[in-house]
């Protein structure tokens, strides 16, 4: 019984729970028809949602104001300068990588340069940079549409009796970069920061170079899942990043994490990211028109959200 | 005294001497630009943009954001262009309504400590379905009045240089001069001793959200008044533009620190800037990252501007 109320208390618990209900009510409707084939396309759209949303939970969780909206820019410039340098040689998946990584990294020390420098609010700097990075993807890219490698392509939709094996490997690194906020000194140091930043100065954190690194660590996330969404939809495009703006902070929300900072929560990630792409579905599959699926979309996320944040004091 | 003058109007300063900058820059471009006809073709989409920046600064004085104006001002228009041509009556109806749904969701956000940025994200879908469903495909026609209205020709300067005046000038005159614009911002300013001095969080919370709702409606009442038809999508970007402009104006976005002159002019210096680069005949390619230049470049000016006024002055 504790142990059972013990996982109620879970932060993540609404997330799952929504996901679950979602599901079971899809499949409902389809009388069990194609059940496991939705949970593995879930488990392959969550996987992007879920790697921007890593970084996003780490510059959220440095406190109130702290926001990354550049994710949707970094995302298509680093897709599209890597599928460039790739041109769909395989030889160069691991160069092309790197690139794609290194975009993301350059975004970051960009974004924290503005915020440092010339003390702009994040959501206005990264909202100003993201405007020139999409004009550098756009004007790098003009009228491109390059293949990726096919063996990046393979990889990322291989799937292995019923599940991705991408997947499996955002799991992994979902796990590892958990060990990273709960058992080392940095992730230790961005929660101090989101919890009391002047305090944390004060104790001599390094307060700004944890910040940095945070930036840099959630632009290279966006570039790395640009580079992924990039094999797995046949090549860049310059509106791939759009819908992950608001997916890398709801994600992050109804996951769990307080958004007012000092307050971080993996595992709700993949709950969230579930959850969100389950709506999706189960909304087509009842076969609404776009305009209501919309409507019900917004106003479940609002729902799952006022619900699942009341539940703690934050703010 | 001068010296205390400028320190106390230094938060609109910089605004004006940016738009000054650019409007100069654009008659040195384009000469043809400085007559009646110019003036209205450069400045008239810059009221809805006003409008839409007044609407965010309402909830920003309140240290929130909404990331839904843009949706909404879609909502608004699709509306204007359908049910207020032809059946006024369920077309007020429907903009009442919107108005009453932003201040529940000031409230929603009050009552449940929620984050604006995600409520207001989920909002975003939620006007751009009701978008869609008034309107599938963009078309519409507004109504006679407002069509009349937004090019009605008046005496020396076009209609939209008074309409932007008055509005920064009721504004400012209602929420910092009066005594109750004063309460509203101290939400913003300090939320505790507001609450403790006797006044109710929630209703100011309420008040300035359907004030924005208020404001984002003549946003998209006078937009479709210019462009005479609707698109659920027409306006998503001023989102994005109207926060930019209220920062431009000198608003920050925690403490209550606002200012409404400011946020119209930072509203006018961006629709300058749009104008400003296409006359550059810059590649259209760079033309948003030219707006983020821009952005980046006041906000560096007065970050230096500050620094200069902290040394001594």
């Amino acid at each position: 019984m504790t142990a059972l109320r013990h996982l109620l208390r879970k932060p993540w618990i609404g997330a799952y729970a929504g996901a679950l209900a979602i599901w079971l009510a899809t499949v409902a409707f389809t009388e069990g028809q194609g059940g496991g084939g939705v949970l593995t396309a879930a488990l392959s759209f969550a996987t992007f949602s879920v790697l921007v949303a890593i970084g996003q939970m780490y510059v959220i969780t440095l406190g109130p104001g702290n926001v990354d909206l550049s994710i949707p820019a970094t995302m298509t410039l680093a897709g599209a300068v890597s599928m460039k340098v790739m041109d769909g040689n395989n030889a160069m998946i691991v160069p092309g990588l790197a690139i794609a990584l290194g975009c993301g990294a350059g975004v970051g020390v960009f974004n924290y340069g503005l915020i440092r420098l010339l003390r702009i609010p994040p959501i206005i700097a990264t909202l100003s940079s993201s405007f020139l990075f999409l004009s550098a993807a756009i004007s790098y890219s003009r009228g491109l549409r390059i293949k990726p490698p096919p063996l990046l392509a393979d990889f990322t939709t291989w799937i292995v009796w019923g599940v991705p094996v991408l997947a499996v490997a955002g799991m992994v690194l979902t796990f590892v970069m958990s060990v990273i906020l709960h058992r080392t000194i940095f992730g230790r140091t961005v929660t101090a920061i989101g919890q009391n930043a002047r305090a944390a100065r004060l104790a001599g954190l390094p307060v700004d170079r944890v910040r940095f690194a945070t930036y840099v660590m959630c632009g290279m996330f966006a570039g790395l899942t640009g580079y992924l969404v990039s094999g797995f939809s046949g090549g860049a495009a310059l509106n791939m990043g759009a819908e992950y703006l608001l997916a890398s902070i709801a994600v992050v929300v109804i996951g769990g994490t307080s958004v007012a900072g000092g307050f971080a929560n993996l595992p709700g990630l993949w709950g969230a990211a579930m959850l969100l792409f389950l709506l999706v579905t189960m909304l087509n599959t009842y076969g609404f028109g776009a305009g209501i699926r919309m409507v019900l979309t917004g106003v479940i996320i609002i729902a799952v959200i006022a619900v699942a944040s009341g539940r703690r004091p934050s703010g | 005294m001068p010296a205390s003058i400028i320190a106390r109007n230094a938060r609109i300063l910089l605004p004006m001497l940016s738009f000054v900058a650019i409007l100069l820059a654009v008659f040195w471009l384009q000469p043809r630009a400085m007559s009646y006809v110019g003036l209205n073709l450069l400045l008239n989409l810059a009221l809805p943009i006003a409008f839409a920046t007044i609407a965010q600064m309402f909830v920003i004085t309140v240290n929130d954001l909404d990331l839904s104006l843009g949706a909404y001002v879609g909502f608004v228009a699709c509306v204007a262009a359908t049910w207020l041509a032809e059946q006024p009556l369920l077309g007020m109806a429907a903009l009442a309504g919107g108005v009453l749904v932003y201040a529940a969701v000031g409230a929603l956000i009050h009552l449940r400590n929620l984050p604006s940025i995600v409520v207001t994200l989920g909002m975003s879908f939620v006007w751009l379905g009701l978008a869609i469903l008034v309107l599938p495909t963009p078309g519409g026609k507004a109504p006679d009045w407002l069509r009349a209205l937004m090019t009605w020709k008046t005496p020396l300067v076009p209609f939209t240089i008074y309409a932007l005046l008055a509005l920064a000038v009721v504004v400012h005159l209602g929420l910092m001069r009066s005594a109750q614009g004063a309460v509203l911002r101290g939400v913003g300013g300090n939320p505790r001793s507001v609450e403790r001095a006797g006044w109710s969080l929630l209703k100011a919370k309420m008040i300035m959200f359907a004030f924005a709702g208020l404001f984002g409606m003549f946003s998209g009442l006078s937009l479709v008044g210019l462009t005479t038809s609707g698109d659920a999508n027409i306006a998503l970007r001023y989102t994005l533009l109207s926060i930019a402009g209220v920062i431009l104006g000198g608003g920050e976005f925690t403490g209550g620190r606002i200012s409404p002159i400011g946020a119209v002019i930072g509203a006018m210096t961006l629709t300058l800037a749009g104008s400003f680069l296409s006359f550059l005949r810059l590649d259209p390619d760079w033309q948003i990252g030219a707006q983020g230049a821009i952005l980046i470049l006041v906000l560096a000016l007065r970050v230096i501007i500050n620094r200069a006024e902290a040394r001594g002055l």
